[in-house]
Protein backbone atom coordinates (compact mmCIF):
# COMPACT_ATOMS: atom_id res chain seq x y z
CA UNK A 1 0.00 0.00 0.00
CA UNK A 2 2.83 2.49 0.79
CA UNK A 3 4.74 1.82 -2.69
CA UNK A 4 1.60 2.94 -4.15
CA UNK A 5 1.06 6.53 -2.49
CA UNK A 6 4.75 6.95 -2.94
CA UNK A 7 4.49 6.32 -6.65
CA UNK A 8 1.15 8.44 -6.80
CA UNK A 9 2.89 10.96 -4.95
CA UNK A 10 6.09 10.67 -6.92
CA UNK A 11 4.31 11.59 -10.03
CA UNK A 12 1.88 14.24 -8.65
CA UNK A 13 5.48 16.03 -7.20
CA UNK A 14 6.73 15.56 -11.33
CA UNK A 15 3.54 17.26 -12.07
CA UNK A 16 3.45 19.95 -10.11
CA UNK A 17 6.68 21.08 -10.87
CA UNK A 18 6.54 21.04 -14.75
CA UNK A 19 2.39 21.47 -14.98
CA UNK A 20 2.83 19.49 -18.33
CA UNK A 21 -0.19 16.85 -18.33
CA UNK A 22 -2.87 19.03 -16.31
CA UNK A 23 -1.90 21.93 -18.60
CA UNK A 24 -2.35 19.75 -21.89
CA UNK A 25 -5.68 18.15 -20.98
CA UNK A 26 -7.46 21.56 -19.77
CA UNK A 27 -6.35 23.51 -22.57
CA UNK A 28 -7.53 20.88 -25.07
CA UNK A 29 -10.78 20.23 -23.23
CA UNK A 30 -11.07 24.32 -23.23
CA UNK A 31 -10.17 24.44 -26.90
CA UNK A 32 -12.51 21.77 -27.69
CA UNK A 33 -15.16 23.27 -25.96
CA UNK A 34 -14.87 26.44 -27.56
CA UNK A 35 -15.23 25.27 -30.68
CA UNK A 36 -18.05 23.18 -29.80
CA UNK A 37 -19.59 26.46 -28.82
CA UNK A 38 -18.68 28.37 -31.59
CA UNK A 39 -19.76 26.17 -33.90
CA UNK A 40 -23.22 25.70 -32.73
CA UNK A 41 -23.44 29.18 -32.01
CA UNK A 42 -26.90 30.45 -30.44
CA UNK A 43 -28.42 26.97 -30.73
CA UNK A 44 -29.72 25.42 -27.98
CA UNK A 45 -28.84 21.54 -28.69
CA UNK A 46 -31.17 18.96 -27.28
CA UNK A 47 -30.11 17.29 -24.16
CA UNK A 48 -29.08 13.60 -25.81
CA UNK A 49 -26.72 15.90 -28.24
CA UNK A 50 -25.16 17.55 -25.11
CA UNK A 51 -24.37 14.67 -23.53
CA UNK A 52 -22.93 12.84 -26.32
CA UNK A 53 -20.76 16.58 -26.93
CA UNK A 54 -19.82 16.62 -23.42
CA UNK A 55 -18.39 12.79 -23.20
CA UNK A 56 -16.55 13.22 -26.16
CA UNK A 57 -15.04 16.62 -25.19
CA UNK A 58 -13.84 14.28 -22.20
CA UNK A 59 -13.13 11.37 -23.76
CA UNK A 60 -10.67 13.22 -26.24
CA UNK A 61 -9.44 15.45 -23.67
CA UNK A 62 -7.85 12.59 -21.46
CA UNK A 63 -6.67 10.82 -24.63
CA UNK A 64 -4.71 13.68 -24.96
CA UNK A 65 -3.33 13.47 -21.09
CA UNK A 66 -3.17 10.05 -19.52
CA UNK A 67 -0.45 8.55 -21.42
CA UNK A 68 1.73 11.42 -20.30
CA UNK A 69 2.61 9.41 -17.09
CA UNK A 70 4.06 6.09 -19.07
CA UNK A 71 5.72 8.71 -21.72
CA UNK A 72 7.72 11.01 -19.63
CA UNK A 73 9.11 7.70 -17.83
CA UNK A 74 10.52 6.70 -20.90
CA UNK A 75 12.07 10.22 -22.02
CA UNK A 76 13.19 11.08 -19.02
CA UNK A 77 14.63 7.30 -18.83
CA UNK A 78 13.28 6.90 -15.40
CA UNK A 79 11.96 3.83 -15.98
CA UNK A 80 14.40 1.24 -14.78
CA UNK A 81 14.70 2.55 -11.76
CA UNK A 82 10.93 2.46 -11.37
CA UNK A 83 11.11 -1.23 -12.17
CA UNK A 84 13.79 -1.54 -9.72
CA UNK A 85 11.65 0.40 -6.58
CA UNK A 86 7.79 -0.92 -6.78
CA UNK A 87 6.26 -4.18 -7.87
CA UNK A 88 4.29 -4.02 -10.99
CA UNK A 89 0.56 -3.47 -9.63
CA UNK A 90 1.69 -1.44 -7.41
CA UNK A 91 3.10 0.56 -9.82
CA UNK A 92 -0.04 0.35 -11.73
CA UNK A 93 -2.03 1.12 -9.05
CA UNK A 94 0.01 4.36 -8.00
CA UNK A 95 -0.06 5.49 -11.70
CA UNK A 96 -4.22 4.73 -12.19
CA UNK A 97 -4.42 7.01 -8.73
CA UNK A 98 -2.71 9.73 -10.44
CA UNK A 99 -4.78 9.46 -13.60
CA UNK A 100 -7.60 9.63 -11.88
CA UNK A 101 -7.22 12.74 -9.59
CA UNK A 102 -6.49 14.51 -12.78
CA UNK A 103 -9.64 13.35 -14.63
CA UNK A 104 -10.94 14.80 -11.28
CA UNK A 105 -9.13 17.90 -11.87
CA UNK A 106 -10.21 18.45 -15.32
CA UNK A 107 -13.91 17.39 -14.95
CA UNK A 108 -14.14 20.04 -11.86
CA UNK A 109 -13.42 22.88 -14.46
CA UNK A 110 -15.04 21.30 -17.13
CA UNK A 111 -18.46 20.33 -15.91
CA UNK A 112 -19.11 23.98 -14.51
CA UNK A 113 -17.71 25.59 -17.58
CA UNK A 114 -20.06 23.20 -19.84
CA UNK A 115 -23.18 23.59 -18.27
CA UNK A 116 -22.14 27.81 -18.22
CA UNK A 117 -21.33 27.88 -21.70
CA UNK A 118 -23.69 25.14 -23.35
CA UNK A 119 -26.57 26.04 -21.70
CA UNK A 120 -27.12 22.56 -20.00
CA UNK A 121 -29.95 21.90 -18.09
CA UNK A 122 -28.99 19.17 -15.11
CA UNK A 123 -32.34 18.04 -13.67
CA UNK A 124 -31.02 15.39 -10.99
CA UNK A 125 -27.51 16.26 -10.21
CA UNK A 126 -27.34 12.71 -7.84
CA UNK A 127 -27.30 11.14 -11.23
CA UNK A 128 -25.11 12.96 -12.95
CA UNK A 129 -22.23 13.02 -10.18
CA UNK A 130 -22.35 9.47 -9.25
CA UNK A 131 -22.15 8.63 -13.26
CA UNK A 132 -19.23 10.82 -13.46
CA UNK A 133 -17.45 9.20 -10.38
CA UNK A 134 -18.00 5.89 -11.54
CA UNK A 135 -17.06 6.82 -14.88
CA UNK A 136 -13.64 7.93 -14.01
CA UNK A 137 -12.77 4.62 -12.18
CA UNK A 138 -13.00 3.13 -15.64
CA UNK A 139 -11.54 6.00 -18.01
CA UNK A 140 -8.63 5.99 -15.68
CA UNK A 141 -8.10 2.24 -15.60
CA UNK A 142 -8.53 1.40 -18.72
CA UNK A 143 -6.38 4.38 -20.12
CA UNK A 144 -3.19 3.44 -17.89
CA UNK A 145 -3.33 0.89 -18.81
CA UNK A 146 -3.28 1.02 -22.59
CA UNK A 147 -0.74 4.14 -22.13
CA UNK A 148 1.52 1.86 -20.72
CA UNK A 149 1.00 -0.36 -23.69
CA UNK A 150 1.85 2.14 -25.98
CA UNK A 151 4.50 3.74 -23.96
CA UNK A 152 6.99 0.93 -25.60
CA UNK A 153 6.34 1.31 -28.70
CA UNK A 154 7.09 3.79 -31.23
CA UNK A 155 4.67 6.12 -32.39
CA UNK A 156 2.44 7.08 -29.36
CA UNK A 157 -0.02 9.87 -30.00
CA UNK A 158 -2.12 8.81 -32.25
CA UNK A 159 -1.55 5.18 -31.38
CA UNK A 160 -3.38 5.88 -28.44
CA UNK A 161 -6.17 6.82 -29.14
CA UNK A 162 -6.68 3.88 -31.83
CA UNK A 163 -6.37 1.66 -29.36
CA UNK A 164 -7.87 3.36 -25.98
CA UNK A 165 -11.00 3.64 -28.20
CA UNK A 166 -12.40 0.16 -28.24
CA UNK A 167 -11.37 -0.44 -24.26
CA UNK A 168 -13.12 2.61 -23.17
CA UNK A 169 -16.19 2.69 -25.52
CA UNK A 170 -18.59 0.78 -22.55
CA UNK A 171 -17.83 3.68 -20.46
CA UNK A 172 -18.90 5.89 -23.53
CA UNK A 173 -22.20 4.33 -24.07
CA UNK A 174 -23.19 4.06 -20.37
CA UNK A 175 -21.57 7.38 -19.64
CA UNK A 176 -23.68 9.06 -22.32
CA UNK A 177 -27.04 7.21 -21.81
CA UNK A 178 -27.04 8.26 -18.18
CA UNK A 179 -26.18 11.70 -19.08
CA UNK A 180 -28.58 12.18 -20.61
CA UNK A 181 -30.83 10.82 -18.36
CA UNK A 182 -29.77 13.16 -15.32
CA UNK A 183 -30.68 16.03 -17.91
CA UNK A 184 -34.44 14.40 -18.48
CA UNK A 185 -35.50 12.32 -15.39
CA UNK A 186 -35.62 13.52 -11.18
CA UNK A 187 -35.07 9.49 -9.84
CA UNK A 188 -31.78 7.94 -9.40
CA UNK A 189 -33.49 4.68 -10.46
CA UNK A 190 -34.01 5.14 -14.00
CA UNK A 191 -30.29 4.97 -14.28
CA UNK A 192 -29.52 1.73 -12.52
CA UNK A 193 -28.74 0.12 -15.74
CA UNK A 194 -25.97 2.19 -16.50
CA UNK A 195 -24.81 2.48 -13.06
CA UNK A 196 -24.46 -0.96 -12.86
CA UNK A 197 -22.51 -1.55 -15.83
CA UNK A 198 -20.05 1.61 -15.32
CA UNK A 199 -19.26 0.23 -11.61
CA UNK A 200 -18.86 -3.85 -13.18
CA UNK A 201 -16.85 -2.79 -16.21
CA UNK A 202 -14.49 -0.56 -13.73
CA UNK A 203 -13.94 -3.26 -11.42
CA UNK A 204 -13.22 -6.11 -14.71
CA UNK A 205 -10.58 -3.32 -16.02
CA UNK A 206 -8.75 -2.69 -13.30
CA UNK A 207 -8.55 -6.29 -12.54
CA UNK A 208 -7.55 -7.59 -15.81
CA UNK A 209 -4.81 -4.82 -15.48
CA UNK A 210 -3.58 -5.17 -12.80
CA UNK A 211 -2.85 -9.07 -14.04
CA UNK A 212 -1.66 -8.07 -17.27
CA UNK A 213 0.62 -5.10 -16.21
CA UNK A 214 2.94 -7.27 -15.13
CA UNK A 215 3.35 -8.44 -18.64
CA UNK A 216 3.84 -5.02 -20.30
CA UNK A 217 6.26 -3.96 -17.71
CA UNK A 218 8.79 -6.12 -17.24
CA UNK A 219 10.79 -7.05 -20.01
CA UNK B 1 -8.29 -33.34 -43.16
CA UNK B 2 -9.34 -36.45 -44.97
CA UNK B 3 -10.77 -36.95 -48.51
CA UNK B 4 -13.73 -38.04 -46.85
CA UNK B 5 -14.54 -35.27 -44.57
CA UNK B 6 -13.26 -32.59 -47.09
CA UNK B 7 -16.25 -34.62 -49.86
CA UNK B 8 -18.80 -34.45 -46.60
CA UNK B 9 -17.92 -30.79 -46.59
CA UNK B 10 -18.53 -29.68 -49.85
CA UNK B 11 -21.69 -31.38 -50.57
CA UNK B 12 -22.48 -30.55 -47.35
CA UNK B 13 -21.70 -26.59 -48.08
CA UNK B 14 -23.37 -27.04 -51.47
CA UNK B 15 -26.64 -28.70 -49.92
CA UNK B 16 -26.62 -25.71 -47.99
CA UNK B 17 -26.63 -22.93 -50.54
CA UNK B 18 -29.13 -24.20 -52.69
CA UNK B 19 -31.67 -25.76 -50.10
CA UNK B 20 -31.29 -21.91 -48.36
CA UNK B 21 -32.58 -20.63 -51.61
CA UNK B 22 -34.94 -23.24 -52.51
CA UNK B 23 -36.08 -25.23 -49.96
CA UNK B 24 -35.79 -23.29 -46.90
CA UNK B 25 -39.47 -21.65 -46.79
CA UNK B 26 -39.95 -17.84 -46.70
CA UNK B 27 -41.34 -15.59 -43.83
CA UNK B 28 -44.58 -14.65 -45.29
CA UNK B 29 -45.29 -11.23 -44.17
CA UNK B 30 -42.75 -8.52 -44.78
CA UNK B 31 -39.12 -10.44 -45.54
CA UNK B 32 -40.34 -12.70 -48.06
CA UNK B 33 -36.54 -12.92 -50.03
CA UNK B 34 -34.53 -11.53 -47.80
CA UNK B 35 -34.23 -13.45 -44.65
CA UNK B 36 -31.88 -15.98 -47.28
CA UNK B 37 -28.68 -13.88 -45.83
CA UNK B 38 -29.47 -14.85 -42.59
CA UNK B 39 -28.42 -18.26 -43.50
CA UNK B 40 -25.08 -16.48 -44.48
CA UNK B 41 -24.61 -13.38 -42.26
CA UNK B 42 -25.04 -15.40 -38.65
CA UNK B 43 -22.53 -17.77 -39.29
CA UNK B 44 -20.36 -14.98 -40.11
CA UNK B 45 -20.79 -12.85 -37.46
CA UNK B 46 -20.85 -16.13 -34.79
CA UNK B 47 -17.11 -17.11 -36.39
CA UNK B 48 -15.66 -13.68 -35.88
CA UNK B 49 -16.10 -13.72 -32.52
CA UNK B 50 -15.12 -17.48 -32.57
CA UNK B 51 -11.67 -15.94 -33.65
CA UNK B 52 -11.91 -13.63 -31.37
CA UNK B 53 -12.07 -15.75 -28.71
CA UNK B 54 -9.49 -18.06 -30.49
CA UNK B 55 -6.94 -15.10 -30.70
CA UNK B 56 -7.45 -14.37 -27.09
CA UNK B 57 -6.78 -17.95 -25.92
CA UNK B 58 -3.68 -17.92 -28.37
CA UNK B 59 -2.35 -14.61 -26.48
CA UNK B 60 -2.95 -16.32 -23.50
CA UNK B 61 -0.53 -19.20 -24.15
CA UNK B 62 1.98 -16.99 -25.32
CA UNK B 63 2.33 -14.82 -22.34
CA UNK B 64 2.15 -18.35 -20.68
CA UNK B 65 5.26 -19.78 -22.87
CA UNK B 66 6.88 -16.97 -24.37
CA UNK B 67 7.01 -19.51 -27.43
CA UNK B 68 6.60 -17.10 -30.56
CA UNK B 69 5.10 -19.68 -32.32
CA UNK B 70 1.71 -18.76 -30.02
CA UNK B 71 2.31 -15.14 -31.38
CA UNK B 72 1.87 -16.40 -34.88
CA UNK B 73 -0.65 -18.25 -34.19
CA UNK B 74 -2.34 -15.37 -32.22
CA UNK B 75 -1.84 -12.87 -35.49
CA UNK B 76 -3.25 -15.10 -37.87
CA UNK B 77 -6.78 -16.13 -35.91
CA UNK B 78 -6.27 -11.70 -35.70
CA UNK B 79 -6.03 -11.73 -39.61
CA UNK B 80 -8.79 -13.78 -40.34
CA UNK B 81 -11.20 -12.49 -37.56
CA UNK B 82 -10.83 -9.10 -39.35
CA UNK B 83 -11.78 -10.64 -42.17
CA UNK B 84 -15.12 -12.44 -41.29
CA UNK B 85 -15.59 -9.02 -39.27
CA UNK B 86 -15.93 -7.11 -42.72
CA UNK B 87 -17.84 -9.59 -44.10
CA UNK B 88 -20.05 -9.77 -41.13
CA UNK B 89 -20.38 -6.08 -41.11
CA UNK B 90 -21.19 -5.64 -44.58
CA UNK B 91 -23.64 -8.37 -45.31
CA UNK B 92 -25.54 -7.02 -41.63
CA UNK B 93 -25.23 -4.13 -43.52
CA UNK B 94 -26.80 -4.88 -46.60
CA UNK B 95 -29.44 -6.98 -44.33
CA UNK B 96 -30.35 -3.72 -42.26
CA UNK B 97 -30.35 -1.67 -45.69
CA UNK B 98 -33.30 -4.04 -46.83
CA UNK B 99 -35.13 -4.72 -43.59
CA UNK B 100 -35.18 -1.46 -41.37
CA UNK B 101 -34.04 0.72 -44.36
CA UNK B 102 -30.77 1.83 -43.58
CA UNK B 103 -27.21 0.81 -44.01
CA UNK B 104 -26.46 1.35 -40.44
CA UNK B 105 -27.97 2.26 -37.07
CA UNK B 106 -25.91 2.25 -34.02
CA UNK B 107 -27.97 -1.14 -32.87
CA UNK B 108 -26.25 -2.85 -29.65
CA UNK B 109 -25.39 -5.86 -32.04
CA UNK B 110 -23.87 -3.44 -34.93
CA UNK B 111 -21.70 -1.32 -32.35
CA UNK B 112 -20.39 -4.69 -30.84
CA UNK B 113 -19.46 -5.45 -34.40
CA UNK B 114 -18.05 -2.16 -35.15
CA UNK B 115 -16.33 -2.78 -31.84
CA UNK B 116 -14.90 -5.95 -32.90
CA UNK B 117 -13.68 -4.36 -36.20
CA UNK B 118 -11.46 -1.42 -34.25
CA UNK B 119 -10.31 -3.46 -31.71
CA UNK B 120 -8.73 -5.58 -34.76
CA UNK B 121 -7.81 -2.57 -36.67
CA UNK B 122 -5.74 -1.37 -33.01
CA UNK B 123 -4.17 -5.02 -32.94
CA UNK B 124 -2.93 -4.58 -36.35
CA UNK B 125 -1.82 -1.19 -36.05
CA UNK B 126 -0.14 -1.39 -32.69
CA UNK B 127 1.98 -4.64 -34.42
CA UNK B 128 3.06 -2.64 -36.79
CA UNK B 129 4.18 0.63 -34.11
CA UNK B 130 7.02 -1.84 -32.46
CA UNK B 131 9.97 -3.01 -33.66
CA UNK B 132 11.47 -5.56 -31.62
CA UNK B 133 9.96 -9.42 -32.36
CA UNK B 134 9.10 -10.29 -28.58
CA UNK B 135 8.21 -7.12 -27.24
CA UNK B 136 5.42 -6.83 -30.31
CA UNK B 137 4.25 -10.30 -29.50
CA UNK B 138 4.28 -9.42 -25.43
CA UNK B 139 2.34 -5.99 -26.14
CA UNK B 140 -0.15 -7.69 -29.04
CA UNK B 141 -0.93 -9.84 -26.22
CA UNK B 142 -1.90 -8.07 -23.53
CA UNK B 143 -4.05 -5.85 -26.09
CA UNK B 144 -5.31 -8.70 -27.30
CA UNK B 145 -6.51 -10.49 -23.43
CA UNK B 146 -7.67 -6.62 -22.61
CA UNK B 147 -9.84 -6.69 -25.81
CA UNK B 148 -11.36 -10.23 -25.04
CA UNK B 149 -12.31 -8.48 -21.29
CA UNK B 150 -13.86 -5.89 -22.76
CA UNK B 151 -15.55 -7.70 -25.11
CA UNK B 152 -18.36 -9.40 -23.66
CA UNK B 153 -20.02 -6.30 -22.39
CA UNK B 154 -20.70 -5.83 -26.17
CA UNK B 155 -21.96 -8.68 -27.14
CA UNK B 156 -23.85 -9.57 -24.24
CA UNK B 157 -25.00 -7.51 -21.77
CA UNK B 158 -25.78 -4.47 -23.54
CA UNK B 159 -28.42 -6.50 -26.09
CA UNK B 160 -30.16 -7.40 -23.27
CA UNK B 161 -30.31 -4.02 -21.76
CA UNK B 162 -30.54 -1.64 -23.97
CA UNK B 163 -33.76 -1.78 -26.59
CA UNK B 164 -32.38 -3.47 -29.81
CA UNK B 165 -33.24 -3.94 -33.69
CA UNK B 166 -32.11 -7.11 -33.54
CA UNK B 167 -34.63 -10.05 -33.98
CA UNK B 168 -34.43 -12.67 -31.68
CA UNK B 169 -35.60 -16.09 -33.32
CA UNK B 170 -32.96 -17.96 -31.77
CA UNK B 171 -31.27 -16.35 -28.48
CA UNK B 172 -34.46 -15.00 -26.24
CA UNK B 173 -35.44 -14.94 -22.90
CA UNK B 174 -37.95 -17.24 -23.15
CA UNK B 175 -35.52 -19.91 -24.42
CA UNK B 176 -37.48 -21.22 -27.90
CA UNK B 177 -36.42 -20.76 -30.87
CA UNK B 178 -38.87 -19.28 -33.12
CA UNK B 179 -38.30 -20.67 -36.57
CA UNK B 180 -39.91 -23.35 -38.78
CA UNK B 181 -38.59 -27.22 -38.67
CA UNK B 182 -37.28 -26.35 -42.56
CA UNK B 183 -35.50 -23.41 -41.57
CA UNK B 184 -34.07 -24.79 -38.39
CA UNK B 185 -32.34 -27.58 -40.21
CA UNK B 186 -30.93 -25.36 -42.83
CA UNK B 187 -29.95 -22.55 -40.22
CA UNK B 188 -28.27 -24.83 -38.18
CA UNK B 189 -26.60 -27.05 -40.58
CA UNK B 190 -24.90 -23.37 -42.12
CA UNK B 191 -24.06 -23.08 -39.02
CA UNK B 192 -22.23 -26.32 -38.02
CA UNK B 193 -20.58 -26.03 -42.04
CA UNK B 194 -19.55 -22.83 -42.13
CA UNK B 195 -17.90 -23.11 -39.01
CA UNK B 196 -16.53 -26.37 -40.22
CA UNK B 197 -14.90 -24.80 -43.57
CA UNK B 198 -13.25 -22.38 -42.02
CA UNK B 199 -11.49 -24.31 -39.08
CA UNK B 200 -10.67 -26.06 -41.78
CA UNK B 201 -9.00 -22.69 -43.19
CA UNK B 202 -7.50 -21.61 -39.97
CA UNK B 203 -6.21 -24.85 -39.80
CA UNK B 204 -4.34 -24.64 -43.25
CA UNK B 205 -2.54 -21.43 -42.36
CA UNK B 206 -1.43 -22.48 -38.82
CA UNK B 207 0.19 -25.63 -40.32
CA UNK B 208 1.85 -22.29 -42.73
CA UNK B 209 2.86 -20.55 -39.89
CA UNK B 210 4.41 -23.81 -38.38
CA UNK B 211 6.33 -24.49 -41.49
CA UNK B 212 7.36 -21.22 -42.14
CA UNK B 213 8.61 -20.59 -38.44
CA UNK B 214 10.34 -24.39 -39.03
CA UNK B 215 12.00 -23.12 -41.49
CA UNK B 216 13.42 -19.99 -39.88
CA UNK B 217 14.77 -22.04 -36.89
CA UNK B 218 16.52 -24.41 -39.55
CA UNK B 219 18.05 -21.64 -40.92
CA UNK B 220 19.26 -19.46 -38.01
CA UNK B 221 20.93 -23.22 -36.53
CA UNK B 222 22.49 -23.21 -40.04
CA UNK B 223 24.09 -19.89 -39.77
CA UNK B 224 25.28 -20.48 -36.07
CA UNK B 225 27.06 -23.59 -37.19
CA UNK B 226 29.57 -21.65 -39.45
Amino acid sequence: MRQIWLVFLKDVQQEFKTRYAINAILLFAIVTLSAVSFSIGTYTATARILAALFWVILFFSSMSGLSHIFIREEETHTADTLKLVARPANIYLGKFLFNLILLILLEIILIPLFIAVMNFQIVNYQIFLSTMFIGNFGLAGGGTMVAAIISKASTKGALFTVLAFPILLPVLVSGISATRKAAESAKLMDVQNELQALFAYGVIIIVASILLFDFVWNE
Amino acid sequence: MSKVWKLILYLGLALIIIGAFIWAPLEPKILKEYTRIFYFHVPVAWICVVFFFIAAYYSFQFLRTRDLLYDAYAKISNELGILFAILATVTGSIWAKVTWGSFWNWDPRETSIFILLLIYGAYFSLRSAVEQEDRRARLAAVYSLLAFVTVPFFVFVVPRIYFSLHPEPVINAQGKIHLEVRQRVIFFSSLLFHTVLYLWLFQMRKTQVKLQMILRQYKEYKMLEE
